[in-house]
């Protein structure tokens, strides 16, 4: 049984649309990311979900119970705010406590609960103390703790981790990742960093101008895109972009290049003939040819204008038929900038969009 | 002695000069009050009176002077208390939902700009038809009334400092909107709260036209009552000076209980600028 049931649900500002008709159901137990960039209506989705704002119109259903007119403290949520919300005046185990005494736990219940809460997120130490003495991912752990500590039905995180340094945000990552494995509670999680989004969720919904653009788990999303938009979003670096026009069994470049595509694949496509495309095409299924190539790869010659080492890995920027492209090579394929080098293009992975509706065929 | 020290001590008796200017004033009231007339009009002036003299204070106790200052007392508390509870929940209203749209906050801080003297003889008139004139309720309502706007706009500004995820999270985790004003904004602008409350105290404290116009006998304030010793040939300084001691008390007690939240309220203010 779905958790959450939202259909048709629309949300005004004035003027302004924020959510527009958003259907989705989460079933028992998962772990769903709303991901997009900033002003797409995910935090207004997960508010509208929290009952902090109101549903325009559509319904929403926790539980199989239609709540659109429910106060949130009556919605069985918790919810993680991204600056925190602890109450500068009461000390951690306050703070923790918050949600407990407000509805009325007894007292003998609170403190076996708040200390569990704690030591599960190794913040039993600090319960003593108040919020100006914790540094920011102590701070984190104890807005994550108020949440836990409650027997909610449905969690709700708003970026919380968007105001922790990277390393700190890295770990905390694993952390939500980790309680919501022990919990095995449903969880809704937003944020607008797409690598977030990838390593945490069960399950994927890309947001875009208030809509859902796409859903499904994080690979299915990464491998298989619907549009150009939910391609370029997912993956880092972002994904290449170069028009073509398709002849034959090839896409033909800008520069007159061509790069040959498998023979079944172009009869599928044969409506598309000699008509303008874009091809998408991931830096990871670009690399240094070597004097054999795999099945669909063909080879391009580039001049290297750029290197970025990451260490493992080295990105290349490049030239494709005019158009920036980067390329993710071993570390050491590249010695130096200016370099011109023969790479190959994995056709087989790569995509081919309607430059007109942005949705790939 | 090194430049420092030198340095400290200059600021130091800097410090104590401008301190005994300004506490001199009190320093004189309080003395008169204990002199007799012949010390009062001596000179060369007398710094320390020869002994306790009680003699103006009782004065005021038997004729029932010093019930202005019980008048005072109540009447100041009780508006401050109306004020303070009916401004903070229109100031809630105005920072959370935007109550009246934009120019409703500035429109009720512009009725505080109203001179009293344009207003107090229409308002007398009034008061007259309805029958409140020197009555606790009258005064009551008229410094409530103009206190209003003063605490609508502090009182604003303090809670629209408040997070509002604070309040969304205790909403989210059960509490009525209700409880989120009583136990989560309260708490968080405590010091804001008592710095509007001291100013209103005051205002009440020390207004004296409205209270000239609209009392007489029965609630006339300890600020109306210290005029009727100014007479046409000659001045009760010890009355004058006794009655502004036992004003000036009470303002000292508050101060005294309250000035901590004072100085932060007033610094929060000037932050947000």
């Amino acid at each position: 049984m779905a958790d959450l049931k939202i259909t048709g649900l629309h949300k005004y500002y004035g003027a302004m649309h924020a959510v527009r008709g958003v259907d989705l159901e989460i079933p028992e137990g998962e772990f769903t990311v709303l991901v997009g960039q900033s002003g797409c209506g995910k935090s207004t989705l997960l508010r509208t979900i929290a009952g902090l704002e109101e549903a325009n119109e559509g319904s929403i259903e926790i539980g199989g119970v239609r709540v659109n007119n429910t106060p949130p403290g009556q919605r069985d949520i918790a919810m993680v705010f991204q600056n925190y919300a602890l109450y500068p005046y009461m000390t951690v185990f306050d703070n923790i406590a918050f949600g407990l005494r407000a509805r009325k736990t007894p007292a003998a219940e609170i403190e076996p609960k708040v200390k569990r809460a704690a030591q599960m997120l190794a913040i039993d130490k600090l319960l003593d103390r108040f919020p100006r003495q914790l540094s920011g991912g102590q701070l984190q752990r104890v807005a994550i703790g108020r949440a836990i500590v409650r027997n909610a039905r449905l969690y709700l995180f708003d970026e919380p981790l968007s105001n922790l340094d990277a390393q700190l945000r890295d770990e905390m990552r694993g952390e939500i990742k980790r309680l919501h494995q022990e919990l095995g509670k449903t969880m809704i999680y937003v944020t607008h960093d797409q690598i977030e989004a990838m390593t945490m969720a069960d399950r994927i919904v890309l947001l875009r101008d208030g809509k859902i653009e796409q859903q499904g788990s994080p690979l299915d999303l990464y491998e298989r895109p619907a549009t150009r938009y939910v391609a370029g979003f997912l993956g880092s670096p972002s994904m290449n972009f170069v028009p073509v026009t398709l002849t034959g069994a090839a896409v033909k470049l800008g520069d007159g290049g061509t790069l040959a595509i498998d023979t079944a694949r172009a009869s599928k496509l044969d409506s598309w003939q000699n008509k303008p495309l874009t091809l998408g095409v991931r830096s990871q299924h670009i690399r240094r040819a070597g004097a054999e190539l795999r099945v669909d790869e063909v080879r391009v010659m580039a001049s290297i204008d750029l290197l970025q080492p990451t260490g493992a890995r080295t990105y290349a920027n490049f030239r494709l038929s005019g158009h920036a492209a980067v390329a993710e090579l071993q570390a050491h394929d590249v010695s130096h900038p200016n370099e011109r080098i023969e790479l190959a293009i994995d056709m087989g992975r790569a995509i081919l969009i309607d430059p007109d509706t942005e949705r790939v065929l | 002695m090194n430049a420092s020290a030198m340095r400290t001590g200059i600021r130091l008796m800097a410090a104590v000069a401008i301190t005994v200017i300004f506490l001199f004033p009190i320093y004189w009231l309080f003395m008169i009050s204990f002199k007799t007339a012949d010390e009062i009009y001596a000179y060369p002036p007398v710094w320390w009176p020869h002994s306790l003299n009680w003699g103006s204070y009782e004065v005021l106790f038997k004729d029932g002077d010093a019930k202005t200052v019980w008048n005072s007392l109540v009447i100041a508390s009780i508006s401050t208390v109306i004020a303070m509870l009916v401004g903070t929940l229109c100031a809630y209203s105005l920072a959370r939902f935007r109550t009246g749209g934009e120019h409703l906050s500035n429109w009720i801080i512009s009725q505080r700009m109203v001179p009293p003297i344009a207003v107090v003889f229409p308002i007398f008139l009034l008061y007259v038809f309805f029958g409140l004139v020197d009555t606790y309720v009258g005064i009551i309502l008229l410094y409530t009334a103009f206190n209003l706007p003063y605490v609508i706009w502090m009182m604003r500004g303090y809670i629209m400092d408040v997070p509002r995820a604070l309040e969304e999270a205790a909403l989210v985790d059960g509490y009525t909107r209700w409880q989120v004003i009583w136990k989560v904004v309260f708490p968080m602008c405590r010091a804001g709260l008592f710095a509007t409350a001291i100013f209103t105290f005051m205002f009440a404290w020390n207004e004296f036209l409205f209270a000239l116009v609209l009392t007489r006998t029965e609630v006339a304030t300890y600020t109306v009552q210290v005029t009727h010793y100014f007479g046409g040939q000659s001045n009760f300084w010890a009355k004058i000076s006794a009655m502004s001691v036992l004003g000036t008390v009470p303002i000292f007690i508050v101060v005294a209980f309250l000035q901590r939240y004072l100085v932060r309220g007033m610094s929060l203010g000037a932050i947000k600028g």
